[in-house]
C-alpha cells in the first residue's frame, strides 16, 4: 500500500525541480496570460479599468472578445510608426555596440590572466552602478550649456551650441553606453577560449594577419556575436528610460507609448495589447537567443 | 587565446574606458560644485551632501529601496541557488529545456512588458483571492525576486558547470546522502558564486525603476523613483550627490568582493596542489 502511495508522492528530485519553477510560472509566466486577456477587453472607467470578457448567466456563457485594441493599433500611424522606429534605433544601437565592443572584448581577450581579471572588473563595474544615475549623468554633458559643447565652443570648433540633448542621437550615445557591457562579456567569454594554434597554422600557410582575422576569429566568435547583440537588441526595443530622459519629443519609442497608455491615459487594454504586439515582434530575437545560449551551456 | 597587448590595443582599450568611466566621473566631480549650476564650476562644496541629509522624502525612499533590496537579494539567492543547481546538475530530465528558458526568461524581457504583466497579476489576484491586499512593498519585492533570481540562477549554474564532479561523486559513492553532499561539498566551493549573485540581486533590486513604478503603491516610493522625478525636470547637484552617493557604496562591494574572491581562489587551487603533492 505504502509502496503504492509511494509511486505518486513526489521525490525529492521533483520537488527541487519545482520549487523555483513554481515561482517562475506563477509571477512570470501566468502574467503574460493575463496581459493577453486583458488586451481582449474594453476600457472603462471604473476599477480595474477593464471589462471583464466572461459572464455567466441563466445558464448561458457568454465571451466577449474585443478585438478592438488590435484593429485600433493596426490602424493608428502611432504605433506602427513607433513600432519600425523602435527595431530601427535599437538595431542601430546594437550594431554600434558590436563596432566599439568587439575590439575591446579582443584586447581584453588578449592580455595576461591578471591584467584580464582587472580589465574585466572595469566593464562589470559601470553595469553593476545605477543604471538611471549613469543616464542622468548625459544630460549635463549633452545640454547645449553643457560640458561638451562648452568644450568644443572653449575650443573654438564652433560657435553655436550644437543640440544633442532631446534628439535621436542622444538616445543612440545613451543606449549604446548603458548597454555596451553586455556586448563585451558575452564576446569576452567566446574570445578567451579560442585556440591559437588555429591562427599559428593559417600564419604558417601564409595568410596575413587581417585575414586570418576574418576567415577564423570572426566565424569562430559568432555564438559571443549572437549572444551580446540579442542582449541588447531585445531590451533596447522596449526600452524607456533612455528616450525618455535624453529623447526628444519626436523620439517615438515603443516601450515609451506603452508607459504612456498605461500612466497617462489610464488605458489598460490598449497598453495590453501594446505590449502583446511587441512580445510577437521579439518572439524571434527570444527564439534565437535561447538556442545559442542553451548550445553554449552543452 | 594568448597573446600581447600591443599600442594600438592599448589606444583601444584606454578609449573603450574613457567612455564608460569619464560620465561617471563627471557626475562625481561635479557633486562637489559649490554652484547651482551644475555645468559651470563654482568652487568645492559638501553643501548638496548637507542638503539630502535634509530631505526627507529622499531619505525614506532610500530606506525604502535599501529594505526591498536586502529582502530581494536574500530569497533571490536562495532560489537562484535552487534553480542553477537543476539546470547544472539534473541532466536532461524531461522538460529541462522549458524549464532553463523559463527560469531565465526574465534576462531577456523588456521591463515595460515585465512591469505591466506583474501588475496586473497583482490586479487579477487581488479581485479573485483577495491576497495581496493592494501595491506595496510586497508586490515589489515579489517583482524584484522574480527577475533577480534569473539573474543569479545564470551565475550558479555557470560556476557550477565549471566545477570539477568528481568531487561530488567521490563523496555519494563514500555513500553521503545527496542532500549532505550538497550542503557540504557543493555549497562551500560554489560560495564565491553565491556572494556575487546576493550583491547582483542587491543592487539590481536597489536600481530598478520601470518594474517597481508599475507595482509600486501609496507609501512604497524607492529611491530610483524619486531620482526619476527630479530627473525629469532637468539636472540638479542635489541628484549628482545621490548618484556619487550610490556609484561609491556600488563600487566598494563589488571591488571588494573581487578582491576576496580572487584570494580565495587562489587559496583554493594552492590547497589543491597541495593535498596532490602529499599523496
Amino acid at each position: 500500500m505504502i509502496g503504492k502511495l509511494k509511486k505518486y508522492l513526489p521525490t525529492g528530485r521533483t520537488l527541487v525541480i519545482a520549487i523555483p519553477l513554481v515561482w517562475m510560472l506563477l509571477f512570470f509566466l501566468l502574467p503574460f496570460a493575463i496581459v493577453l486577456k486583458i488586451s481582449f477587453s474594453e476600457m472603462m472607467t471604473a476599477i480595474p479599468p477593464f471589462s471583464t470578457l466572461w459572464k455567466y448567466a441563466d445558464e448561458m456563457l457568454n465571451v466577449k472578445l474585443n478585438m478592438g485594441n488590435y484593429l485600433f493599433l493596426l490602424t493608428d500611424n502611432l504605433y506602427i510608426s513607433a513600432y519600425i522606429n523602435s527595431v530601427k534605433m535599437a538595431s542601430l544601437s546594437t550594431f554600434f555596440c558590436l563596432l566599439i565592443g568587439y575590439p575591446m572584448a579582443y584586447c581584453i581577450a588578449n592580455a595576461s590572466p591578471t591584467v584580464r581579471n582587472i580589465l574585466l572588473l572595469g566593464v562589470v563595474l559601470p553595469s553593476w552602478t545605477s543604471f538611471l544615475i549613469r543616464i542622468y549623468a548625459w544630460i549635463g554633458i549633452l545640454k547645449n550649456n553643457g560640458l561638451f559643447n562648452n568644450f568644443l565652443m572653449g575650443m573654438g570648433v564652433i560657435d553655436q551650441p550644437l543640440i544633442i540633448l532631446n534628439t535621436n542621437i542622444a538616445v543612440y550615445i545613451g543606449i549604446v553606453y548603458a548597454y555596451l557591457p553586455f556586448m563585451i562579456l558575452p564576446l569576452y567569454t567566446n574570445l578567451v577560449k579560442h585556440d591559437h594554434t588555429l591562427l599559428e597554422a593559417a600564419y604558417d600557410l601564409g595568410a596575413r594577419p587581417w585575414k586570418s582575422f576574418l576567415a577564423i576569429t570572426i566565424p569562430l566568435s559568432f555564438p559571443g556575436i549572437v549572444a551580446g547583440s540579442m542582449l541588447i537588441f531585445i531590451p533596447a526595443v522596449g526600452e524607456f528610460v533612455i528616450p525618455e530622459l535624453l529623447g526628444g519629443s519626436e523620439t517615438l519609442m515603443i516601450g515609451r507609448v506603452l508607459w504612456q497608455e498605461f500612466f497617462n491615459n489610464r488605458d489598460w487594454p490598449v497598453a495590453s495589447a501594446v505590449a502583446i504586439v511587441m512580445l510577437l515582434l521579439l518572439a524571434i530575437p527570444v527564439a534565437v537567443f535561447h538556442h545559442y545560449q542553451s548550445k553554449e551551456a552543452l | 587565446m594568448k597573446g600581447r597587448i600591443s599600442f594600438k590595443m592599448i589606444i583601444v582599450l584606454a578609449l573603450g574606458y574613457a567612455f564608460l568611466f569619464g560620465p561617471i566621473l563627471i557626475l562625481i566631480i561635479y557633486s562637489f560644485n559649490a554652484s547651482k549650476l551644475v555645468t559651470v564650476w563654482g568652487g568645492f562644496s559638501l553643501k548638496w551632501y548637507v542638503e539630502l541629509l535634509k530631505d526627507k522624502g529622499i531619505l525614506d525612499a532610500f530606506w525604502n529601496s535599501l529594505r526591498i533590496a536586502f529582502c530581494t537579494a536574500w530569497f533571490a539567492t536562495a532560489l537562484g541557488t535552487v534553480a542553477g543547481y537543476v539546470m547544472a546538475r539534473f541532466g536532461r530530465f524531461r522538460g529541462h529545456t522549458t524549464f532553463a528558458s523559463t527560469i531565465t526568461a526574465p534576462l531577456v524581457m523588456p521591463e515595460v512588458i515585465t512591469g505591466l504583466a506583474s501588475l496586473l497579476l497583482f490586479v487579477s489576484m487581488e479581485r479573485i483571492i483577495g491576497w495581496p491586499q493592494g501595491r506595496g512593498m510586497l508586490t515589489i519585492w515579489i517583482a524584484h525576486v522574480t527577475f533577480a533570481t534569473a539573474f543569479v540562477a545564470i551565475i550558479v549554474s555557470s560556476r557550477l558547470r565549471d566545477m570539477d564532479l568528481s568531487i561530488e561523486e567521490a563523496a555519494l559513492d563514500l555513500g553521503a546522502p545527496p542532500l549532505k553532499v550538497f550542503f557540504v561539498i557543493t555549497l562551500p566551493i560554489i560560495a564565491p558564486a553565491l556572494v556575487s549573485g546576493w550583491l547582483l540581486a542587491f543592487t539590481l533590486s536597489l536600481d530598478d525603476l520601470v518594474i517597481t513604478s508599475f507595482v509600486a503603491g501609496p507609501g512604497s516610493t524607492t529611491l530610483p523613483m524619486k531620482v526619476f522625478s527630479a530627473a525629469r525636470l532637468g539636472i540638479s547637484p542635489k541628484i549628482n550627490a545621490i548618484g556619487t552617493l550610490i556609484v561609491l557604496i556600488a563600487s566598494f562591494f563589488i571591488v571588494s568582493f573581487s578582491i576576496i574572491s580572487f584570494k580565495m581562489e587562489k587559496k583554493r587551487k594552492l590547497e589543491a596542489e597541495q593535498a596532490f603533492e602529499n599523496n
